[in-house]
């Protein structure tokens, strides 16, 4: 078993009616109840205007900017974490994931040993 | 090596490289659970197959004996490095209760299967499904790899790498996939398989015109598939499509020269090459709806029956194309319809489905559509047009012999 992050992308700028917005609520509702046994946690995100980014500016100090980290058109709105057996797994998981305007993304979470 | 290789010997183990790599490398992966360490251990038993063997009497089963060796290497070096590896993470296998693979002759899983699967996964980069398939399936060095893609060795190395990293850290598993997942799998393998056989058909660049090493890789893929499953149409249809279309190499080179179809010497067709092919399409035709593969086969059949060129059943060929352009629609699909339109109603209606076609932003910058249209202009008696769009696809093409082939027919059209 491996834990996997699947991360939701979409186009913010998109219009999105009540009814498209109860459909993707809806969509995580069943994602949910159908994976629970898989689910090690999730949450969505407020969008990009709301982020802010922080760079090391090169004299010791940091920058702080109004902003997400890239440019995209496609911003990061959420995420699940899951547990799976493999990639195959995490795949079907995210196929599952509602995704309109965009995607998801799966990546292995890296176990690092500190021992 | 030091010892002297007996010439009987070192044929046979070839042989049994070509014919048993992938088999014997899948059996030592299940071992190993390390791509790495299996492929350094399936080496090592060749090389002892070429001291070890002797002339007139190699071993009645190569591949069981070379698995044996390999395994009974790879054990050994896994107690050896057990401390230094124990951390290592190891390729996923079945989720704890799957069924073995079925053994072969010798009592030994055929795992060749979840070896393509894996190579071929579509969770790896094109390039790099196409490079692990070479590797592992073919057993080509990472050298011969590069020169199949004329690309650097470091740089195959790279992308070889950078894939078995992903195998590992992903957990992309060693497995042949459920058989809700098999139809797009299968046609991932196919792909991979395809995308091979037209590189070595018809090299995008260089100064082949046909790159043997590639078509043969190409064939013994497609036949091994067809052995392996044996059930699906396109796996035969596309096995059937090699076949039909590299039965014709030795009749398109004239010295260095192409030599198009219609100009061929139909005697130096491969018969028996063409006589499987066309029971293959057949069986393939008979599995209901038939796939891009399929149909690209049986198009290639339509013209090896034919005895002279003029014989072509070019109205067949157009409803082919149209079956074909339903299930893989394609500009390119549309171009062959193009040409082929135009040898079942005449040249104007070839050139009228082409000037459609001009508009498609994804065949700006291909060669072959000035070059038909090249053709078809002079059939009409339009030199001045057809020289233009002679030289437009000289402009983009970038394979030699292609160049010297345009070249000629634009020096041809009369004055």
């Amino acid at each position: 078993m491996s834990e996997y992050l699947i991360l939701i992308y979409a186009d913010e700028t998109a219009p999105v009616t009540t009814e498209d917005q109860q459909q993707v609520h809806k969509g995580h509702m069943e994602f949910g109840q159908n994976n629970g046994p898989s689910l090690r946690g999730g949450n969505a995100l407020h969008g990009t205007e709301t982020a802010t980014s922080i760079r090391p500016d090169g004299s010791g100090g940091f920058s702080v900017t109004d902003g997400a980290f890239a440019e995209t058109k496609e911003a990061l709105g959420g995420y699940y974490l899951v547990e799976a057996d493999d990639l195959d797994g995490a795949i079907a998981l995210a196929k599952q994931v509602p995704m309109p305007n965009g995607g998801v993304e799966v990546r292995p979470i890296r176990v690092i040993d500190f021992s | 090596m030091t010892a002297r290789v007996d010439p009987a010997v070192a044929e046979a183990v070839a042989d049994a490289h070509r014919r048993e790599w992938a088999y014997v490398l899948a059996a030592t992966v299940r071992v190993t659970r390390d791509l790495d360490l299996a492929e350094e251990c399936v080496q090592d038993a060749y090389t002892r197959a070429l001291v070890t063997w002797t002339a007139g009497s190699p071993p009645a089963n190569p591949g069981a004996w070379l698995t044996t060796v390999a395994r009974r290497r790879a054990l050994d070096l896994a107690r050896r490095r057990a401390t230094a590896r124990r951390a290592l993470p190891l390729l996923v296998e079945d989720a704890i209760v799957a069924p073995p693979a079925a053994p072969g002759e010798a009592g030994i899983p055929d795992d060749r299967l979840r070896l393509v699967f894996t190579c071929c996964h579509p969770a790896l980069g094109a390039d790099a499904r196409v490079a692990l398939t070479l590797r592992m399936m073919c057993g080509l060095s990472t050298a011969e790899v590069a020169r199949a893609f004329l690309v650097t060795e470091a740089t195959m190395a790279a992308r070889i790498t950078r894939a078995k990293k992903k195998i590992i850290a992903a957990r992309i598993p060693y497995r042949e996939p459920p058989p809700e997942e098999l139809p797009e799998r299968v046609s991932a393998v196919l792909d991979v398989v395809h995308l091979l056989f037209s590189t070595g058909h018809a090299p995008p660049a260089g100064d082949r015109l046909v790159r043997a090493d590639l078509v043969s890789s190409a064939l013994d893929l497609a036949t091994m598939l067809r052995d392996l499953l044996p059930g699906h149409a396109e796996v035969t249809g596309l096995l059937a499509l090699v076949l039909l279309t590299d039965a014709r190499r030795e009749a398109r080179l004239r010295e260095g020269r192409l030599v198009l179809l219609a100009d061929q010497d139909r005697t130096l067709w491969d018969r028996r090459a063409i006589t499987t092919g066309t029971a293959l399409v057949r069986e393939a035709l008979r599995g209901g709806r038939p796939g891009r593969f399929t149909l690209m086969a049986a198009i290639a059949a339509v013209h090896d029956e034919a005895p002279t060129y003029a014989d072509t059943d070019w109205r067949e060929i157009v409803a082919l194309y149209d079956l074909l352009a339903r299930v893989w629609p394609s500009p390119v699909v549309a171009l062959n319809r193009a040409v082929a339109l135009g040898f079942a109603l005449g040249p104007s209606e070839g050139l009228a489905a082409l000037d459609v076609l001009a508009a498609d932003p994804r065949l700006a910058g291909y060669g072959y559509l000035p070059a038909a249209r090249a053709d078809l202009l002079a059939r009409t008696g339009d030199t001045g047009a057809a020289r233009l769009a002679y030289q437009e696809a000289l402009l983009l093409t970038e394979n030699t012999v292609e160049r010297a082939f345009l070249a000629d027919r634009l020096a041809a059209l009369s004055p």
